[in-house]
């Protein structure tokens, strides 16, 4: 997410605004314009107001676009947006942004709520051939698992550094990809988080020999 | 703090109608250590102003220097640190600014990008490495280049430029001042707008997709869209847009990158500062050789887009373009 406004605003309805994880939620409105997996909204309360960017977490052909946010304290915008409800008006930007889904194989690398644009490209069918690895603090911070779960079991890791549990790889992403045992494909490898998640995984994909013209990294600003 | 923010400051300390004038001279005039230095104010003035506020100047807590005469300053930021360079050359001394603490921006080649973000910097944080400096009455040239994004902390960039141009501020012309960015579309756009200080931005590809791969920022506010903007904008002849060009070898510095260059710039009153690159850990990225530099300038001016290469200064010291980090300093979040 951002605090940098794009273009104009297409003011929509609010359908849903469900709490996933304390300070996490996912907020859905009626799809107001055609998108592509892995494109961002801006969002704001009002005309004028401030705006964030953020990743889309529906597919392409639902009807509805999901959000998936922090509470963040003291923000301008999100702890207002948590309070909205159904029926509500949120403000949205058309569609925009580069870093798309593809058919073709790749490992999706994401920490905390930049899972969502691969929650996107997945509910989109792109899963094929894909290994997601995701990152979080606590056992709730797993958005979306029961999709990707559904077609993506031994495929899709979830690290968790801060508690253990069933299914859980106990560590951080960057821990995981350290592993000298594992091996890196060559595939495409897309990275969505914050700044330092994605500079630290960037640089050890590097140094275990990944071309960087292979990574595509989104920073949540 | 800007004018209007003083004087919104001073409401209810009973100060009379001229005393925000005066202050205001004290702020930025000739560097006082205390309150009570402001001594064509009165006791009980100066008393009610101590009552509530400090003057927020801090000093350097460390400073190399460069065999070329260049030092790198490490000032304190709320709990993290930034560092400002400052460069003499000849008649010109220029003043590299920071204005966040580390940087959201993640560049791949970028050593600030690195320590991530800690934090935005006041508008009085970003204003004390001028203030501060003790080379600060021989700087003739600010440039907004040293940690972080400017535009990603516009309001505080934006009061300090008020600040430095305006006549009860430093009064320097916006002609010596140049912010950088890599495209944060409508914070440029606003500074565009509101600010006659030069522009300065972060191309280092004329091809999307090689851009995306240095910068992802690219993904958000794509270079077409970051030219077309500048396009809509007449700059006149006072103010100078220049795009920043590091050269990466094998990556981006072939005849193909000169000729993308002249289309996409076409019909843009602009010039291009061509960048050594200086190369950071784990970087796969590699500068292009003199010979190389030196080519593609000469192309590049015969295209008819005016190209300078911009000295390397400081590099003994980390100071040079884009090595500055307070990584090992961090200490947590900063204020902003």
């Amino acid at each position: 997410m951002s605090d940098l406004s794009r273009g104009d605003l297409t003011a929509v309805t609010v359908t849903g605004n469900q709490e996933l994880a304390p300070n996490v939620r996912v907020i859905s409105f009626p799809r107001h314009q055609p998108f592509r997996a892995g494109q961002t909204v801006s969002l704001a309360l009002e005309p004028g107001g401030p705006q964030r960017i953020y990743s889309i977490a529906s597919g392409e052909h639902e009807k509805e676009i999901r959000i998936l946010y922090d509470v963040r304290h003291g923000g301008k915008v999100t702890p207002h947006m948590s309070r909205l409800s159904s029926g509500d008006t949120l403000f949205v930007s058309s569609p925009s942004g580069t870093f798309l889904g593809t058919p073709e194989p790749a490992w999706w690398i994401a920490a905390g709520t930049g899972v969502a644009p691969f929650a996107s490209m997945f509910l989109s069918g792109m899963h094929q051939g894909k290994v997601l690895i995701h990152g979080g603090k606590h056992r709730q911070s797993f958005y979306f698992s029961g999709h990707f779960l559904s077609l993506m079991e031994g495929r899709y890791i979830r690290c968790c550094s801060r508690e253990t549990g069933e299914g859980l790889w106990p560590g951080r992403v960057t821990a995981y990809l350290a592993r000298p045992e594992l091996i890196l494909p060559e595939v495409k490898y897309y990275l969505c988080g914050s700044t330092e998640m994605v500079v630290e995984t960037r640089d050890l994909l590097i140094r275990r020999g990944v071309p960087f013209a292979r990574i595509l990294a989104e920073i949540y600003f | 703090m800007t004018r209007g923010q003083l004087d919104a400051a001073l409401e209810g300390l009973s100060l009379p109608g001229y005393a925000s004038g005066q202050i205001v001279r004290w702020l930025y005039g000739p560097p006082i250590s205390d309150i009570n230095d402001m001594t064509n104010l009165s006791l009980k003035a100066r008393a009610a102003l101590s009552d509530r506020f400090t003057l927020g100047l801090q000093n350097p807590l460390h400073y190399q220097e460069s065999t070329d005469g260049t030092k790198k300053y490490l000032f304190p930021a709320g709990r993290g640190r930034v560092e400002a360079a400052w460069i003499p050359e000849g008649d010109r001394s220029t003043l590299c600014l920071s204005t966040q603490v580390g940087c959201k921006m993640g560049c791949l080649f970028c050593m600030t990008g690195k320590q991530g973000f800690q934090g935005n910097l006041t508008v009085t944080e970003i204003l004390n490495q001028y203030q501060s400096l003790p080379e600060r009455d021989q700087v003739t040239n600010i440039v907004y280049m040293g940690m972080g994004e400017p535009f990603d902390n516009l309001e505080a960039v934006m009061q300090s430029l008020e600040v430095f141009t305006a006549p009860w501020g430093f009064a320097m012309s916006p002609r010596r001042i140049t912010v950088s960015t890599i495209g944060i579309l409508p914070a440029m756009e606003h500074f565009l707008e509101h600010s006659r200080c030069h522009l300065a931005v972060s191309l280092h590809s004329p091809f999307e997709e090689e851009r995306r791969k240095l910068m992802p920022v690219q993904h958000v506010y794509p270079l077409d869209e970051v030219l077309s903007v500048i396009r809509k904008y007449d700059p006149g002849r006072q103010r100078r847009i220049s795009f920043e060009y590091i050269l990466f070898r094998d990556f981006n510095d072939t005849p193909r990158h000169v000729n993308q260059l002249a289309r996409i710039l076409n019909g843009i009153r602009c010039r291009i500062n061509l960048i050594r690159f200086h190369p950071i850990p784990d970087t796969p990225l590699q500068p292009s050789d003199e010979k190389t530099l030196e080519a593609f300038l000469v192309a590049l001016n015969r295209k008819g887009i005016r190209t300078t290469a911009r000295a390397s200064r400081g590099q003994d010291i980390q100071a040079a373009c884009g090595l500055l980090s307070t990584k090992a300093q961090v200490t947590g979040k900063v204020t902003g």
